[in-house]
């Protein structure tokens, strides 16, 4: 099929295919690997491609992928994690780290060998780099061209306030921030553009502004009680609707933040904000670069440019990063996102190509058409979730043997609620695409109400999905908010009878205060 | 567009500070690791890195997430066997809910262990104890001597002549004889050439002039070619060494009232001890004896860990440590250290024999001497008899210990006095 797409039968002379590389054979993949991409249509931002070593590596590890990154005792646990693992042989290092940024950034290990290395430019440098440009998350929520530029105003910011205000302070407050960085997001709402210069030009005069915001906020207190009669009821709601951004209520609310800890606040909700669409396209993401390194190397090879030693230690590198082992094999750890966005990809291409009477069925407006329009629209409009509920099709869903457990909590037994049949396959594609949904992942809890003229306690709310309880720990996360707020923080729910029921608060009861109760 | 850029030889450790931050953070629960590690680790290793546990759950970063119950549905690949409606038993241990991997919840974790560097070891084992600049305090040590070259000397032994000085001398002692003569010799050397080149021949001054040139030729060869005078001999001197070679004896009572608690004091006490030979000493000896009413000299493990039960007879330890001493350091080419760890119990009968053991035999032979007495009663009588002999003997010096946190300042105390009073001696 690779013969619709023009073999150049001049090109006969081989590329390199042993030894150790050198940047010169890394040159010759690079221009063969960009024209291939190019003959494709994949619209990259330039690449910036960078060899380092092991001990690189771990330290881009440490710092969750960001080349700058503020200092922190977490990033520290990180590493050492990352360290004793690799040291003693428990892991491997990935072959390469890549960063959403305008050059994009590729890390490449100075170990892999050759073929590694043309395997994971055509990945990262091409596969991944084209996602990032053009899907439409990374389109809203990043901004790739200050992105760099933003982490080293925070490094620097984060780095004055230590020196201003102690380590330990800034330590404490970051913590905070750490534990609700999953709530400082508007899914619903586009995000303001990153950019350092405007970012350090309005900093301060956010500082003065922010502050006497809460100050007034705070300060109609006293009006608030005079006209309180007149008032009534209404204005005692506050904030009016419910906030799902924890972070950005507390930086523009908090009543006893220091400016430089609502600084703080935005930095880590921006960060936050800048892995959101990671989060939510990691099948895909992975996916499509495994796609298109298949798909450029295949087309470099059917081209005659690479030797069958080349191809043989690609294809056992590739083989071993789409395996997906079955789940009750000792491997099994989870559904392997690079298996199953290669093979969606792939698959999409071939009900194109060549669509069975049930991919008709299915996708009538997919089988037959181009192939390369099908997957980049796939690319550029849908997250995980979306992608899965849109394109999952029953033959996948049978080669990967899918079945779904329900755990219902009351009963004594798991049930498996559906296989890959004809009856199941709708409910396997539903529920595999909620298994990706962030909303779904992650606990739904809002801000319902700041008391401002009472107590100044906050209220949150969590909202559960299928009567799955909070874990454990949310007392400890609520100590953070608690630490941002300064008042009383209290987390209720409504049961059946739609009755508030506090699930969590700080400070916690002491045991006189229970009594009473 | 693409650029390639070589980065392996930019800056690694970009990570170091984060890491410094983690451990800052968790000193107390680092140090409580060390607690523990320091009974494992011997007194004589401080070149190895030493692993260190933390329970998981102190270690965790909170987030608000999804517990127990409700309704949980999970898509899972590779259906073998199943049909729709089968029902499963429930795992006992269960594994992670729903697909996000929630694996961290802290319960039933394996602790966080890594490792830290002998160098981090040592600060955070003796962090409340602010280890000093050991180097800086100097010990009296003994001294062996050495002969060195030094320079040249006119008188000694044939043996040493030095040839080369020698003929230096003869060519010089040669020069400075005959300059004269020469000087006189050309100059009549030259008339004589003169006079043969006038005409006529002045036949009587040539004559004259010839006999003269004889004479001073005769007076050239006639300097000697060596005298005993040109002999230079290889000159050598004794210079005193520090000697390198030191032994360090620890001796402890292990009798019933020697707790575990008060013998890990005592170690760390042995430990920083031998960390500050090791900065004076090359070579160190560990020579270990437990005593109660006998003694016998024991490997570290038994040193630290055999239990035994009995009085105390402290005199029977100084016997075995003097015995040692005499066998196998002689105190010529040894210094002797000895660090005494009791609880200050002993068989009252027995005081005297102590005293008079160290004051006669051992004291003189050694370097230092210190006992530190690991207890909170009151001072017992052995305490006071040593107290006698320390005011007699300046290394001989005795301090009392009660918790872990007194051991740096007692051993700074202890070796402070010592350095104190080498600068009097001198």
């Amino acid at each position: 099929m690779e013969s619709d797409y023009s073999v150049n039968d001049f090109c006969v002379e081989k590329l390199p295919d042993c030894g150790d590389w050198n940047f010169e054979s890394l040159e010759q993949y690079k221009q063969q690997i960009a024209r291939v991409a190019n003959f494709y249509g994949l619209d990259t931002y330039p690449n910036q491609i960078e060899m380092i070593t092991s001990e690189q590596m771990m330290d881009a590890y440490a710092s969750v992928g960001m080349p700058i990154g503020y200092n922190h005792w977490s990033f520290g646990k990180q590493f050492i994690t990352t360290q004793q693992n690799y040291k003693r042989g428990r892991m491997g290092l990935a072959y390469e780290i890549v960063i959403n940024s305008n050059p994009c950034i590729t890390y490449l290990m100075e170990e892999n060998t050759l073929t590694m290395q043309a395997l994971v430019m055509a990945h990262a440098s091409y596969g991944h780099n084209s996602f990032f440009k053009g899907n439409y998350l990374f389109r809203t929520w990043t901004e790739a061209d200050s992105i760099i530029d933003y982490l080293l105003f925070a490094k620097n910011y984060i780095h004055k306030c230590e020196q201003l205000h102690g380590i330990e302070e800034v330590e404490t407050t970051l913590d905070a921030c750490h534990a609700l960085m999953n709530h400082g997001v508007d899914r619903y709402k586009r995000p303001q553009k990153l950019s350092l210069a405007r970012e350090l030009e309005q900093q301060q005069e956010r500082e003065r502004f922010l502050q006497s915001q809460v100050d007034h906020l705070w300060q109609k207190l006293d009006q608030q009680n005079e006209s309180h009669a007149d008032k009534g009821k209404k204005s005692a709601i506050f904030p009016t609707s419910p906030q799902e951004n924890l972070l950005y209520f507390i930086e523009k609310n908090a009543p006893l933040l220091a400016p430089w800890q609502r600084e703080i606040v935005r930095i880590v909700r921006k960060i936050g904000q800048y892995f959101y669409p990671q989060k939510q396209t990691q099948v895909m993401n992975e996916g499509w670069a495994c796609f298109w390194h298949y798909t450029i190397i295949n087309h470099l090879y059917d081209e005659g440019l690479l030797t069958d030693k080349f191809m043989l230690e690609f294809l056992e590198h590739h083989t071993n990063v789409i395996n997906q082992p079955a789940f009750n094999s000792p491997q099994y750890s989870g559904i392997n996102p690079y298996a199953l966005g290669f093979n969606m990809f792939a698959d999409i291409r071939r009900i194109c190509e060549h669509p069975s009477e049930e991919d008709k069925q299915w996708f009538p407006e997919l089988a037959g058409s181009n192939w390369l329009d099908a997957v980049k629209a796939a690319m550029q409009n849908y997250k995980d979730e979306s992608f899965i509920g849109q394109y999952l099709s029953p033959q996948l869903m049978r080669e990967f043997k899918f079945f779904k457990l329900t755990d219902d909590a009351k009963e004594s037994q798991i049930e498996v609620s559906a296989i890959h049949n004809e009856k199941g396959y709708q409910k396997i594609r539903s529920a595999l695409a909620k298994q990706y949904d962030l909303s779904h992942q992650q606990a739904n809890i809002q801000i319902i109400k700041a008391d401002i003229e009472g107590d100044r306690s906050l209220t949150l709310e969590y909202i559960p999905y299928n009567n799955i309880g909070m874990a454990d720990n949310t007392n400890e996360v609520l100590k953070h908010l608690h630490y941002l707020w300064r008042f009383d923080v209290n987390l209720i729910e409504y049961d059946e009878n739609n009755d508030a029921k506090v699930i969590g608060r700080c400070p916690e009861l002491t045991l006189e205060a229970k009594d009473d109760k | 567009m693409s650029v390639f850029i070589d980065k392996r030889l930019n800056a690694k450790n970009k990570s170091m500070v984060n890491r410094q931050r983690f451990v800052r953070r968790y000193k107390s629960q680092i140090k409580h690791s060390l607690e523990e590690s320091i009974t494992r680790r011997s007194v004589t290793d401080h070149h190895s890195d030493e692993d260190v546990t933390i329970p998981h759950k102190d270690l965790s970063e909170p987030v608000f997430k999804h517990g127990e119950g409700g309704i949980k549905e999970r898509i899972l690949p590779g259906n073998e066997q199943f049909v729709e409606g089968d029902k499963i038993d429930r795992p006992k241990a269960q594994q992670g809910q729903g697909n996000s991997g929630a694996s961290k919840d802290g319960t039933g974790e394996d602790d966080f262990i890594f490792s830290i560097s002998a160098d981090e070891y040592l600060n955070l084992l003796f962090d409340d104890l602010a280890l000093p600049n050991l180097q800086r305090s100097q010990i009296d040590k003994l001294f062996d001597y050495k002969t060195v070259r030094a320079g040249y000397c006119s008188d000694g032994a044939i043996a040493n002549v030095d040839i080369v000085k020698s003929l230096q001398g003869s060519i010089a002692r040669r020069l400075a004889m005959t300059s004269s003569k020469r000087k006189e010799l050309k100059h009549c050397e030259q008339q004589l050439i003169e006079f043969e080149q006038t005409e006529p021949l002045p036949v009587a001054e040539i004559k004259q002039l010839k006999q003269q040139i004889e004479m001073l030729q005769d007076k050239i060869s006639s300097v000697p070619f060596i005298d005993s005078f040109d002999l230079r001999y290889r000159n050598f001197d004794q210079q005193a060494v520090p000697s390198s070679k030191a032994v360090m004896f620890c001796v402890m009572d292990v009798s019933g009232s020697m707790v575990q608690a008060t013998k890990d004091i005592a170690k760390r006490f042995y430990i920083l001890l031998y960390l500050f030979l090791t900065r004076n000493y090359k070579t160190i000896d560990v020579v270990f004896i437990i005593h109660h009413t006998q003694a016998k000299e024991v490997d570290e493990q038994d040193f630290f860990y055999s239990k035994e039960t009995g009085g105390t007879i402290i005199s029977s330890a100084l016997t075995l440590l003097y015995k040692i001493i005499k066998q196998r350091y002689n105190s010529n080419d040894w210094n002797i250290y000895v660090a005494q760890a009791s609880d200050g119990d002993n068989w009252q009968d027995d005081i005297a024999k102590c005293s008079e053991l160290l004051s006669k035999k051992i004291l003189p032979i050694i370097r230092y001497y210190s006992y530190i007495e690991i207890t909170s009663d009151i001072h017992k009588s052995l305490w006071t008899e040593y107290q006698k002999l320390a005011e007699q003997y300046p290394h001989f010096c005795l301090r009392r210990i009660e918790e872990v946190a007194d051991i740096y300042p007692v051993f700074r105390d202890l070796f402070k006095k010592t350095a104190h009073e080498n600068v009097a001696w001198r």
